[in-house]
């Protein structure tokens, strides 16, 4: 336990240690320069793509969760396979390929972006909804049951907070691998820091393919950050220590 | 009082896990249901608070059909225990221990009241644990917990499935002990199952003692192990259920039946035992010492006798005078 947290974080302070380096050395040859010299695209972008991620990964929670939760209900327990076996299916379909096939159905544009967003992101949140729910002891229900407890009371005092590490975790995975994916939204006339990252891979500038990238995996550190921020208040804290050691 | 009558289970598909079981637990008693892994002792608990639902035949609680009882005010006016894992993680102690009244809307003020009753009842500091959460705990203070988020409401009625089944044997006996003394302040009628013979005896006003679904006998323990009904009965108790029923008897028991020996003439260094001591253990320590007799004292330290294996077999032929039972080799036992 303590030499994988050892590993760990050593493994976390070299990459920041390269990512300084990389700062510095993305700075003094002035591959960054477009982010200064060209604010006002900049900001058009950033806002783009933060809006391609916050509306398609909020989409992806308010319908991933509930649907997790209605999955693992005892009625539907028989479901669960179907509705589990369609999802996997759904994500070995590249992002790409979504990309494309959403093309045909909703032609081109920000929506379009946001539609391929949220099906990609649907996945884990909901494979993780139901994972964290199902590892909740059986022993509990039958106690809460046993004690009185109404369906719903249940699922918000007993599932819901036990299986929060596990749902708050997923959610933060597709979060930050939708902020990542979002640069692909370009291709479909999508907007997004894509704009930079594919003209600058085009035009073989490195200036525009830094800035437009970089920002990309700040926007990725600081919303996995953030998120895990968010996870330590969220998870109640007798949950904590067994979801971590376990 | 709980009246179990032609109650069965069938699990789909599967045998009858419970077979036309009759009974009646009086109020304030603890009634044992025993028998070995898988002979129905759990769903049989489980009928009572309808976690399994009765295949045929009713269970009535004050002469009134659970089935036309309401499953969640049945569930909230029994208290349940289980044998571990059952505290909720995510909820600190006092949050444990006040679900029901939580549940049932108590004010806060009343909540917290009970919290700090109930955790002297079982021992523990109401403020040392408020704010902790359970795996903070011991496995008996865990169960501790247990058996007091089981009596939060003040149920009249607990239902406890292998409580103390998952604690070492020395935490075990303490909590037994401590639960006992516990039941004649709270009085509760309650169901206890267990797979241990001993653990019944010491527990039990009354065991059931079950096969295959089918109560084999329902008695209370001395009857059980001075006249088991069959073969399986006599099995399941053992050879050595004559000195499993002395743990039922104390040395005061003796005096009052058979008197005590007189104290030895010569200077004696051996031990002594309080008169509040059980047969059983007084036994043992007979045959530690391979001394003639153990000198007895009571509540004041006073030595006031002395008992002597011979005795003892004079207290048992006593106890099962006019029973005529002609497996009863109670000789055979204290040789
Ligand atoms: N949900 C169930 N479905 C089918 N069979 C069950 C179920 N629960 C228990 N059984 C069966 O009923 C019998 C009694 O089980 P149980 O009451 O748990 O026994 P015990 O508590 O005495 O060990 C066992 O044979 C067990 O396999
Ligand atoms: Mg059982």
């Amino acid at each position: 336990m303590s030499r994988k947290k050892l590993i760990t974080n050593v493994v976390r302070y070299v990459l920041y240690a390269l990512m300084v380096l990389f700062f510095i050395w993305a700075l003094q040859h002035h591959y960054l320069a477009s982010i200064f010299t060209e604010s006002d695209k900049f900001f058009v972008m950033l806002k783009q793509h933060l809006k391609l991620v916050v509306v398609s990964s909020f989409l992806a929670i308010i319908i991933a969760v509930p649907a997790g939760i209605i999955v693992t209900r005892k009625s539907f327990k028989k479901a669960e396979w179907l509705v589990s076996n369609v999802a996997n299916l759904g994500q070995t379909i590249p992002s790409i390929a979504v990309l494309a096939l959403m093309m045909g159905v909703l032609g081109l544009g920000f929506k379009t972006a946001i539609f391929a967003l949220f099906i990609y992101s649907l996945l884990p949140i909901y494979r993780n909804t139901v994972a964290g729910i199902n590892s909740v002891n059986d022993k509990l229900i039958d106690a809460a049951k046993g004690m009185g407890f109404k369906p719903y009371q249940i699922l918000f005092r007993i599932e819901l907070p036990n299986a929060a590490y596990s749902i708050i975790a997923g959610a933060r995975t597709a979060i930050v691998l939708n902020i990542g994916t979002a640069a692909l939204a370009f291709l479909i006339g999508g907007g997004g820091f894509g704009t930079w990252i594919f003209t600058g891979i085009s035009l073989f500038n490195n200036d525009l393919l830094l800035s437009g990238a970089v920002p990309v995996i700040l926007l990725a550190i600081m919303a996995d950050y953030l998120l895990r921020l968010l996870e330590y208040l969220l998870v109640p804290k007798g949950v904590r220590r067994s979801a971590k050691t376990s | 009082m709980i009246k179990f009558d032609h109650v069965t289970k069938m699990f789909q598909g599967g045998a009858k896990a419970v077979d036309d079981v009759n009974f009646t637990v009086e109020d304030g008693d603890i009634v044992v249901l025993l028998g070995p892994s898988g002979c129905g002792k759990t769903t049989l608990l489980r009928m009572v608070n309808r976690l399994e639902s009765i295949t045929s035949g009713d269970i009535s609680i004050d002469n009134k059909s659970i089935k036309r009882l309401n499953d969640i005010e049945l569930r909230r006016a029994i208290g349940y225990v289980i044998q571990s894992n059952g505290l909720f993680p995510n909820m600190t102690i006092e949050s444990n221990v006040t679900i029901v009244p939580q549940l049932l809307r108590w004010d806060a003020k009343k909540r917290h009241n009970r919290y700090k009753e109930l955790m002297q009842l079982i021992g523990l500091d109401p403020e040392k644990y408020a704010k902790r959460y359970p795996h903070e705990l011991s496995g008996g203070q865990q169960q501790r917990v247990g058996v007091a988020r089981a009596l939060a409401a003040d149920p009249p009625i607990l239902l406890m499935d292998e409580p103390f089944g998952a604690l070492d044997p020395i935490i075990r006996e303490k909590l037994q002990d401590e639960f006992l003394q516990i039941q004649t302040e709270v009085k509760k009628t309650i169901l206890f199952v267990s797979h241990d013979i001993d653990e019944a005896i010491k527990m039990g006003d009354k065991i059931a003692l079950l096969r295959d679904g089918k109560i084999m006998q329902y008695d209370r323990p001395a009857d059980l192990l001075t006249h088991p009904k069959n073969d399986f009965v006599s099995q399941f108790i053992g050879e050595d259920r004559m000195i499993k029923g002395l743990s039922l008897h104390t040395i005061k028991d003796l005096l009052r039946e058979v008197g005590l020996a007189e104290m030895p003439h010569q200077h004696y260094d051996g031990k002594t035992v309080a008169g509040s001591q059980n047969l059983r253990n007084t036994l043992s320590i007979l045959m530690n010492q391979g001394a003639e007799q153990v000198i007895v004292t009571d509540h004041n330290e006073q030595e006031i006798g002395a008992v002597t294996i011979d005795l003892i077999q004079r207290y048992i032929a006593k106890q099962i005078k006019g029973k005529t039972d002609a497996s009863l080799p109670f000789e055979r036992v204290v040789r």
